[in-house]
């Protein structure tokens, strides 16, 4: 048959950096030990390690992006050949290069470590290397003079490592080391000042609230390797904790559907977790305690969207788990839609310009789940590579103003407005992110949202593509509100210059107490300058800045669907395609060749009826197996896009009129409107105390589990384990006296002692008892035990 | 030989060890009762080694053997130390987990 | 329970040496000496080694041997020197509710030992005891950093921290 010839022919180049892009993250892991060692002895404090780890990191990742881009095209190129002899689908199946090594084994188990090169792979690794690098170069002026100032570096390296490894992850344990790691940088470096309680505070509920998602992390994997590991075992010799062998077991329809969806919907709750999804959203606000870069970084391009590359890298489990392939209402695609609405509503109520961003990205995040629960994963993916530059340039500019403009203070009311004059450079970019960010054509945020938009829509869920709409609305209004208070408008507080006096008044009041030491250090670098007001940050933030402004404005263009299909080089480059592929030959190749499965065309563009065959519509045959499910991609319409831009044109546009006539015409009909309407001044409330969730979880749950639990045992330590020893006590009064005369005298190897032995253990066990006691414990466990096996052996006979 | 009686005499001496870590005062003779739960388990290992052919519980037993010196080193560690504190070590002098 | 091989040599030395542990356990958790309390301790150690033997698992036995009867005894009573200057018989060495102990542990007697009885029965621990054979230490170690050497790694790594936790808990300072 011609097609098994083609198997064997086509064989697809690969490269030094995509066989070897397991070194991406160590680089950065062995400069982060070296920092920790020898940081503090350097001539720029470890920070030089840190940046050049990063480029670097950098390099190799372009370079392994390169090389995908040659493998693509040289299968792509072949196929094409082929299809124009009418054989094949034009689609191939481009193998990722999987590479893995035992790491370590414990009886029969064995787990690898090594790297699955994809796209998705690869598109995040270079959007990581980058900004982490452009985030320290930063903050190598933003954290100047700072007291942690190696360690703020060596934790930010680490990170690095840690998202770049979890992102390389050939399987669910690397995935899992991965994601700790940043969990446990992202506790640290949002405590990086934790000499104020608020800070250290913030830390700790960042890592308790992404740490009840991880739960279901580690149950989600165990479900699935428990259910996957006989069928990847035998059919693809690989572990079930391998991903690539989870997705084809999803595909191959022989998957137990109830495993399918707890293991789906435990691991969507680690997502909900660490991409700060409704109702575990709360820590994120919070987490902006942290240095600015620590925000732009972690807390809105990379370390959050986490839980979107997770559902998107092991895609197939959700897709069945969660029936996406359905226009029903699907647990991912809910979870999102609320998300974008609750989250873009509470941007409105924030004074701190930090906490405006980061319930955009919430927001925004909540259109990545959004679009991978309704079956637009190349868009949520494309999405994920925009947004991580234009809102590192956000908080980057945000950084910008607080460092030189508004003298440390984030309080857009307070401290800011009218510094688009004094920061020129600063208030470019910030605009361009903006525009990027609410999608205006034809910046960045143009192709990804509305791409995902337009594809939910066409996936079915109508009711969603109008949530995504209105967001779009709700994002140019709240992004118009926080750019008029910090850019224009009257200059106000330490924008104005006044607040300037007043706060090193208060630092020098101050300089005693070790508590503000911190603070003070971080501000101290600033004397340099203290004389003047408002005033353009030094290069060192301002290229950054402009670097991530420019990309903000083209990246859109590598997937630019209106302009047809020759521009959608993420969709060539990124998507896996949904094709059959036959396992005998995709096994035999190893890593580092792809082939191509020539199949019939079994999907079709165009429409929007279901189609009848390809992957996850129909299960493989025995020896073939699905990667991917087939999903629909919109075909680009100028009205719909027209729809959303005159959409975000409205929020633009009545935002900034409401702007000027509220806050500085101070127009009469507006100021004190939540005052006078109830209905208003309750919906602020309302949204002004976050919904109540903080309040619902520290006040309700965490009162009504843990302070019941305290008050029964409390109770039980006082009547009945206190009964229960003065019963025993009573009882064995006499039975004491007996036992130790009788018994425990011929035991004693002096009958001197004896007597005296047992008149004071009868005393002894007299005397009422305490609870407190080592031994009472013990023999309340012990005993515990010994009734609990009682029970299961009457149960069981 | 039986499998019973390994087994049986593996729960003997945990229940002694049991009774001895409710009933001693001593810190040291708490330690020592410890030992004979350790002992226990390790026969018990053994026992299963046999019976299944494997030597996997050899290994365990060896794992235990390891285990329990680190054990009886800290725990006799943490009796100095609360000795020269309190010039006892009469476990129910040690109340401050009393709720 | 009593098993149609009664008169093996093995049942015969189990018979012995188990009684032999048994009273020297009880003597352990009932004495009034430490130090006799450490010495019976040895007795049970020792049977244990020689249960072992039985077993047919020679380097555990040498192992018990060496790490309990020799160092962990002599820990013993360097920590009794060290606590308590009188080496004599006590009188309190009993908790005030030392009764207690009793009712748990035969309770959990009696459920392991039902279990064990209902589970095992009169089933044999191998066929012909003639055929057991000493296991090589070879195989052992092969077992050891073989399959199991996560655990081998897992437990050097607390034999280093008890290492350092004895000298930072027990360190004059």
């Amino acid at each position: 048959m011609l097609a098994q010839e083609m198997n064997s022919e086509i064989v697809a180049s690969s490269g030094w950096f995509l066989d070897h892009a397991w070194v991406i993250p160590i680089i950065p892991a062995v400069a982060f030990v070296l920092i920790i060692f020898f940081g503090k002895k350097l001539p720029m404090k470890g920070s030089e390690l840190g940046v050049f780890s990063m480029l670097a990191s950098l390099v190799f990742a372009g370079g392994a992006a390169w090389q995908w881009i040659q493998r693509v095209n040289s299968v792509v190129d072949v196929a094409h050949d082929a299809v124009k002899e009418g054989a094949y689908h034009a689609a191939p199946y481009v193998e990722p290069v999987i590479r893995e090594w035992t790491w370590w084994q414990s009886g029969g188990f064995h787990f690898g470590i090594g790297q699955h090169i994809d796209g998705l792979a690869l598109t995040l690794l270079v959007v990581v290397a980058f900004i982490s690098s452009l985030v320290q170069i930063y903050s190598l002026e933003y954290l100047r003079g700072d007291r942690r100032y190696t360690h703020f570096f060596a934790a930010l390296t680490l990170f690095s490592a840690g998202m770049l490894c979890m992102v390389l992850a050939p399987n669910m344990v690397q995935l899992i080391l991965g994601w700790e790691i940043m969990g446990l940088c992202s506790f640290m470096l949002i405590g990086h000042w934790w000499e104020e309680e608020a800070n250290s505070r913030a830390a700790l509920k960042a890592f308790f609230t992404v740490r009840v998602g991880d739960v279901g992390l580690l149950i989600g994997t165990g479900i699935l390797f428990f259910s996957a590991n006989s069928w990847t075992q035998e059919n693809l010799g690989v572990s079930g904790f391998n991903i690539s062998g989870l997705s084809a077991w999803a595909m191959s329809g022989e998957a137990s559907s109830s495993a399918l969806t707890w293991g789906a919907v435990a691991l969507f709750i680690a997502c909900i977790g660490k991409s700060g999804q409704f109702p575990l959203h709360t820590w994120l606000p919070d987490a902006m305690a942290g240095p600015t870069p620590v925000s732009s970084l972690l807390h809105s391009s990379t370390m959050v969207v986490a839980g979107v590359f997770l559902v998107a890298r092991v895609y197939p489990v959700f897709w069945e788990g969660m029936k996406i392939g359905d226009t029903n209402i699907n647990f991912i695609v809910l979870i999102g839609g609320i998300t974008i609405v609750i989250a873009a509503l509470l941007a409105f109520v924030q004074n701190d310009i930090k906490k405006v961003l980061a319930y955009s990205t919430v927001s925004q995040l909540g259109y990545m789940m959004m679009g991978l629960g309704a079956g637009a994963w190349l868009p949520a993916v494309f999405h994920i590579f925009t947004h991580a530059f234009f809102k590192a340039c956000l908080f980057l500019a945000a950084g910008s103003v607080s460092h030189s403009g508004s003298h440390h203070s984030f309080d857009m009311k307070k401290d800011m407005g009218g510094l688009a004059k004094k920061m020129p450079i600063t208030a470019t970019t910030w605009i361009i992110s903006t525009l990027a960010l609410t999608g205006v054509f034809p910046l960045a945020g143009f192709f990804s949202k509305d791409e995902i938009i337009d594809n939910v829509g066409y996936g079915g869920y109508n009711a969603f593509m109008i949530v995504g709409l209105s967001g779009a609305f709700l994002t140019a209004a709240y992004m118009t509100r926080a750019t008029y208070l910090t850019f224009f408008g009257k200059a106000r507080g330490a924008a104005a210059g006044e607040h300037h006096d007043e706060h090193d008044a208060h630092a020098d009041a101050h300089d005693s107490h070790d508590a503000h030491a911190a603070h003070d250090a971080h501000d101290s670098h600033d004397a340099h300058g203290a004389d003047h007001g408002p005033h353009e940050s030094p290069k060192l933030i301002t290229v950054p800045l402009m670097i991530l402004a420019a990309l903000a404005l083209v990246a859109g263009l590598s997937n630019a669907t209106p302009f047809g299909e020759s521009w959608e080089r993420f969709k060539k480059y990124v998507e896996p395609s949904a094709e059959y592929v036959a396992i005998e030959s995709h096994m035999a190749t190893g890593p580092g060749e792809a082939i191509i499965v020539p199949q019939q065309n079994t999907t079709a563009e165009g429409g929007e009826g279901k189609y009848d065959k390809g992957c996850a519509v129909v299960a493989p045959e025995a020896g073939m197996a699905c990667y991917f499910p087939t999903v629909k991609h919109a075909p680009f319409k100028w009205s719909k896009a027209a729809l959303s831009l005159i959409i975000v044109a409205v929020g633009l546009i009545s935002s900034w009129m409401f702007c000027v006539q509220y806050y500085t015409r101070r127009n009469k009909r507006l100021v004190g409107l939540t005052e006078r309407s109830k209905v208003l001044r309750g919906g602020y409330a309302f949204l002004w105390n976050k919904y109540y969730l903080d309040a619902l979880y520290e006040k309700v749950i965490v009162r009504s589990i843990a302070h019941p639990i305290a008050a029964a045992a409390a109770w039980v330590n006082q009547n009945i384990l206190d009964g229960i020893v003065n019963g025993v006590g009573k009882v064995s009064r006499r039975v004491a006296g007996w036992v130790y005369r009788n018994i425990d005298q011929r035991v004693v190897d002096g009958a001197v002692n004896g007597s005296g032995a047992a008149a004071r253990g009868t005393g002894g066990a007299l005397r009422p008892v305490q609870s407190g006691k080592v031994n009472q414990y013990g023999a309340l466990l012990f005993a515990a035990a010994a009734i609990g096996a009682l029970i299961l052996v009457i149960i069981n006979t | 030989m039986l499998t019973t009686q390994f087994l049986l005499l593996g729960a003997v001496l945990f229940c002694i060890g049991v009774y001895g870590v409710l009933a001693r005062k001593n810190a040291v003779m708490v330690l020592m009762s410890i030992e004979l739960i350790l002992n226990s388990v390790n026969i018990n290992l053994l026992a299963f080694s046999v019976r299944h052919g494997s030597v996997d519980g050899n290994t365990f037993a060896l794992y235990i053997i390891a285990i329990a010196a680190a054990e009886v080193g800290v725990g006799l560690a943490m009796v100095l130390l609360i000795y020269r504190n309190r010039r006892t070590i009469a476990l129910d002098d040690l109340s401050e987990m009393k709720g | 329970m009593v098993a149609a091989d009664l008169l093996v040599a093995q049942n015969v030395a189990f018979g012995i040496i188990s009684l032999m542990m048994i009273v020297g356990a009880l003597r352990v958790v009932t004495v009034n000496n430490v130090v006799h309390a450490a010495l019976w301790l040895v007795v049970v150690l020792s049977g244990a080694a020689a249960q072992y033997l039985l077993l047919s698992a020679e380097f555990v036995a040498i192992t018990q041997i060496l790490v309990y009867v020799g160092a962990v005894m002599v820990l013993f009573l360097f920590g009794t020197m060290l606590t308590r200057a009188r080496i004599g018989s006590e009188s309190d060495l009993n908790n005030k509710n030392w009764a207690l102990g009793i009712p748990v542990a035969l309770l959990m007697l009696g459920v392991m030992s039902y279990v064990i009885i209902d589970g095992f029965g009169d089933e044999r621990l191998i066929e012909n005891p003639g055929d057991m054979e000493p296991i090589p230490v070879q195989v052992i170690s092969d077992d050891i950093f073989g399959p199991y050497l996560l655990p081998f790694w897992a437990l050097s790594f607390v034999l280093l921290v008890a290492v350092i936790g004895a000298i930072v808990l027990a360190r004059k300072d």
